[in-house]
């Protein structure tokens, strides 16, 4: 059986935090990303996967992001190394649903309405059950 | 909403926790990696534990991809958090790790949460700037 691996609270807050930003900002500029090219199941029905392949990859604001998620992808390898998946994993994908949030509200102008934000806070309460 | 759709969801859902656990797996055989060895994440990656849950998390992008192609990002996100409840399973019963009652508690207010935002419509529509009118329709 794997030992239990302990760290401060601020050490892994600060390694939850560090995939957490990165995602963000990874997930917004993919999204933004995919809003400029469109629905990929028309334009493989257009232009096969090669085509649908082709037109993300194309996609300077899609590289963008890729970049940030690999930044985020790094810290969670980092951070795997350091605390427990159970703590890292749930808190630092669940975070980032928050921050989402926020973030598609903000920067894509999605409509983020009560049930949206209701589902937000669920997800923090959540997050400081998931930590303690 | 297609069954096709849901069912890119439910691999969105299903291969990020797996990938995760596997990097794990890896993660914790390499043991821990200080910061003076920054470079041991590299040689991390051409494990097999490590290699196949990147692998995984490729299947899971390819996925996540094709679900924001049709949906909203605040959508599409939550309905990934149930792999917060797979990843709790794997934890407990694959890497035998304690799973408090508190923890239970929250995995369970985060998977209400996915289900509070899949019940309403996955995507917003915008509307199109109207035109400004034309100076001569303006001056008539």
């Amino acid at each position: 059986m794997m030992g239990t691996l302990h760290h401060s609270g601020w050490a892994n807050a600060g390694m939850i935090a560090s995939i957490v930003v990165a995602a963000t900002v990874g997930d917004v500029l993919i999204a933004s990303a995919m809003r400029q090219i469109g629905d990929l199941d028309d334009i493989k029905a257009e232009a096969g996967l090669l085509g649908a392949i082709k037109a993300v990859v194309t996609n300077t604001r899609f590289f963008c992001g890729v970049a940030a998620m690999a930044v985020s992808f790094f810290s969670l390898l980092f951070a795997l190394s350091h605390a427990d998946l159970s703590l890292v994993a749930p808190a630092s994908a669940s975070l980032t649903v928050v921050t989402n949030t926020l973030a598609g509200k903000l920067f894509l102008k999605e409509n983020v309405d009560k049930r949206r934000w209701l589902a937000a806070l669920c997800v923090c309460v959540g997050v400081v059950l998931l930590a303690r | 909403m297609t069954f096709r759709r849901y069912l890119v969801l439910a691999f969105v859902s299903v291969s990020a926790p797996l990938g995760d656990t596997f990097l794990d797996v890896g993660m914790k055989r390499i043991g821990p990696v200080s910061l003076a060895h920054i470079t041991t994440l590299f040689h991390a990656v051409s494990t097999p534990w490590v290699g196949s849950g990147i692998v995984l998390l490729i299947g899971f992008f390819a996925s996540y991809l094709t679900a924001l192609s049709w949906a909203d990002l605040t959508f599409v996100l939550p309905a990934t958090s149930f792999g917060n409840v797979i990843v709790a399973l794997l934890a407990r019963f694959w890497r035998h790790e304690q799973i408090s009652l508190s923890r239970w508690i929250g995995i369970f207010l985060i998977t209400a949460a996915v289900g509070f935002v899949t019940r309403g419509p996955s995507l917003t529509e915008h509307e199109k700037p109207v035109a400004a009118p034309d100076a001569a329709e303006v001056c008539q």
